[in-house]
């Protein structure tokens, strides 16, 4: 029985968002018997809704709302009023994603220790560890049902994993396998194994990749303590004369607006919804945005080390049959400054369709080196790069002085300037990456720029100090108790895997802890 | 009304293939001009421009083909992949563009640009004015006005959505066997 809440109800949890972070939470919470609303920006789709072609499904599912960049990166020249690459739609970017599930290496929380200063970098350890995160992990892998844990079995390799395997064994790399996937390797949980039909980007219509759209979300809504409300787009995080958070001024489908009272509200709407929230509800009480005595709230954006490198071949791959992220190679993804760079990256393989690969290649190329690239499109193998990049303060989501949402709210720009470590690590990564492919007998190896972010992570970010970020080791605001981030923007630092995992696993924690203190009456 | 039919899009025109070619001039190996319309020199394809002059249509489907060389990809697709162009609104300025491509071409000493035999000679004139609003509004559609159109997807091998035959895992998910 799906429940329905009275706007004036100020005894609900409020989430916004409900992907990997708020859709989790949203079940976690609903199942102790709290009760909770959730304001969805996007529409509901189901597996039978998904598109597999590209553009359609991009049309379907992507945030295209208002966005500017500045900045180095060449996502800013190439895609400058599309920083990011997520979804809008319940569920969030857990309908879009591979499925790469990887826990943290030990190091990797606590940054500032093991890599010393770098400079022009924010470096701060997380106030939590790997052994803090463990039980809440294996508990993230048990509700996904990632491959390579618990009992379940890996995934089989498709071509594309066969050549980066191939290349990679040649290389002596050891740490190949097809990953650890939140892909039905068997049937789990009631959806079914994997059916090798690609467009992993587009929504699983077999519905064997996990995403909260059609596991969490849905089981939340039977417990009778959960009420989505979608296509309802927050606007503003009101609070009282204590400073304590009241609830959420949002607009419905038609455009008309409400107010949900709130005894906790909890921002999940990813790392660049999430601190402009905060920032545009400044008040005269908190005149830089809520949660930002720091004045961290939107700084230390991260969106990992990527590019991908293609490989084209004398035969072909047929690189889009079957899982997009079908396999790993794990062995750079270890602290070695020998390299040249601290922190370090996975190599995953990676498919793109023709429409994708035209516009993601060479963004703004042209010419027979273009097009003799895409006529071998058939013998391609592809892999995408995943490396922790350096915090910086002034990589940062603030506030357009000029651009306005539909909602004529001021719209997010999203500024990022590559780190020299950065960089550095990029070009080791591309250099392995197409070593790989050659040594595989690749006649021709392309490396591909970084695509719009994906992990957008750390803008909010999860501090011991409240004076050094904006939440907790909770997720809870340093500054408004009854106010939470639970999302990737939490995040202290990227480290080098794939975020949903780390994601899922905090908000099966926070739920841990909030249901407590709300049952203690701390909230 | 603009058309563009495979293998019937001259059957509405009283002309013969013959009556055709004598009433037209080649524009450049592969393509015909003549009063309103373009096409293929065996009268596979035609379109009938409707707002542009049929000349710069010819060249816009040339510069597209410069732009985004494909030898296996027929003219057809290119013409598809620009036909959007052919309207009130955005004729005057692809007029213009393909006005300065042409002066850009007499400045090189040749009669406009369909008239220059080798691509690397065009591939130089639209080197020099590949920062214009011009080209990138030609070249940025072209992204999705040519790789988007799925009748072009099979000559690049590619197959498309799987789902509705059960996607691969039964037809060779895994089938590479030159490794």
């Amino acid at each position: 029985m799906v429940a329905k809440f009275e706007l004036d109800d100020d005894s609900v949890v409020l989430i916004i968002g409900t992907g990997s972070g708020g859709g989790v939470l949203a079940n976690e919470l609903a199942q102790k018997g709290v009760k909770v609303v959730s304001l969805e920006a996007g529409g509901r789709y189901m597996p039978e809704d998904y598109i597999n072609d590209e553009w359609d499904s991009f049309a379907q599912l992507a945030w295209t709302d208002t966005r500017t960049t500045s900045g180095d990166w060449r996502v800013a020249k190439d895609f400058s009023g599309l920083p990011a690459w997520i979804v809008k739609a319940v569920g969030g970017t857990s309908i879009h994603w591979a499925g790469a599930s990887l826990r943290f290496q030990e190091h990797e929380w606590k940054p500032r220790t093991n890599y010393g200063h770098v400079t022009g970098a924010n470096l701060l350890d997380w106030p939590i560890d790997g052994a803090e995160m463990a039980p809440w992990y294996e508990k993230a892998e048990t509700k996904l049902g990632v491959t390579r844990t618990g009992d379940r079995p890996g995934l089989p390799g498709n071509n594309n994993y066969k050549v980066l395997e191939k290349g990679a064994k040649a290389l002596g790399y050891k740490e190949v396998h097809t990953g650890r996937m939140a892909i039905n390797s068997v049937d789990y949980d009631d959806r079914l194994a994997c059916q090798q039909t690609g467009f992993c980007f587009q929504g699983c219509k077999w519905g064997a990749k996990w995403s909260s759209a059609y596991t969490d979300i849905p089981k939340g809504e039977a417990t009778g303590n959960l009420e989505v409300r979608d296509r309802c787009h927050a606007l503003k995080i009101e609070h009282d004369d204590k400073g304590r958070v009241t609830g959420v001024l949002y607009a419905d489908k038609d455009g008309n607006h409400h107010f949900q009272k709130a005894r906790v509200v909890c921002v999940a709407g990813n790392s660049i919804e999430s601190p402009r929230i905060l920032l545009n509800s400044a008040s005269s009480m908190f005149p830089d945005g809520l949660a930002n005595s720091s004045g961290q709230v939107g700084r230390n954006y991260l969106r990992h080390v990527t590019g991908s490198v293609y490989g084209v071949f004398e035969k072909p791959v047929k690189m889009w049959r079957g899982t997009t992220m079908a396999g790993i190679v794990q062995d750079e993804a270890r602290l070695d400054p020998s390299r040249g760079f601290v922190g370090g990256y996975e190599l995953e393989t990676l498919a793109l369709g023709i429409p994708f690969m035209a516009a993601f290649l060479d963004p703004g190329g042209w010419g027979r080196s273009f097009t003799s690239a895409m006529d071998g499109y058939e013998n391609m193998a592809g892999m995408w790069i995943v490396g922790e990049d350096m915090p910086q303060e002034t990589n940062r989501i603030t506030l357009s002085a000029t651009a306005v949402d539909q909602f004529g709210l001021p719209a997010p720009n999203v500024h990022f300037d590559d780190h020299p470590n950065d960089i550095a690590m990029r070009n080791h990564a591309y250099a392995r990456g197409e070593a790989i492919y050659r040594a595989a007998g690749a006649t021709r190896t392309l490396p591909t720029p970084p695509y719009p972010s994906t992990h957008n992570l750390g803008t909010n970010r999860m501090s011991e100090n409240p004076r050094d970020g904006v939440v907790n080791k909770h997720g809870q605001s340093h500054d408004i108790p009854n106010l939470f981030i639970s999302d990737g923007s939490q995040f202290t630092s990227g480290a080098a895997e794939n975020p949903t995992l780390t994601i899922v696993a905090l908000a099966i924690r926070q739920a841990e802890f909030i249901a407590g203190e709300l049952s203690k009456q701390n909230l | 009304m603009t058309t563009l039919t495979a293998n019937r899009g001259l059957r509405g025109n009283a002309l013969t293939r013959r009556q055709l070619i004598s009433r037209s001039f080649a524009a450049s190996a592969g393509m015909i001009i003549g009063a309103g319309f373009i096409a293929a020199p065996d009268a596979a394809w035609a379109y009938e421009a409707t707002t542009l002059k049929p000349e710069t249509m010819a060249t816009l489907v040339r510069m597209a083909r410069d732009i985004y060389p494909h030898d296996r990809i027929a003219d057809e697709f290119y013409v598809i992949a620009v036909k959007g162009y052919d309207t009130a609104e955005a004729a005057p300025g692809v007029e213009a563009g393909i006005a300065a491509l042409n002066a850009a071409a007499q400045g090189a000493g040749h009669a406009d640009y369909l008239s220059i035999g080798w691509e690397d000679d065009r591939v130089a004139l639209l080197r020099g004015m590949e920062n214009s609003a011009f080209f990138q509004q030609i070249r940025g559609g072209l992204v999705t006005g040519l790789y988007n159109q799925k009748a072009v997807w099979p000559i690049f091998g590619y197959e498309g959505e799987s789902f509705s035959q059960g996607g691969y895992l039964h037809r060779g998910f895994d089938d590479i066997s030159w490794l």
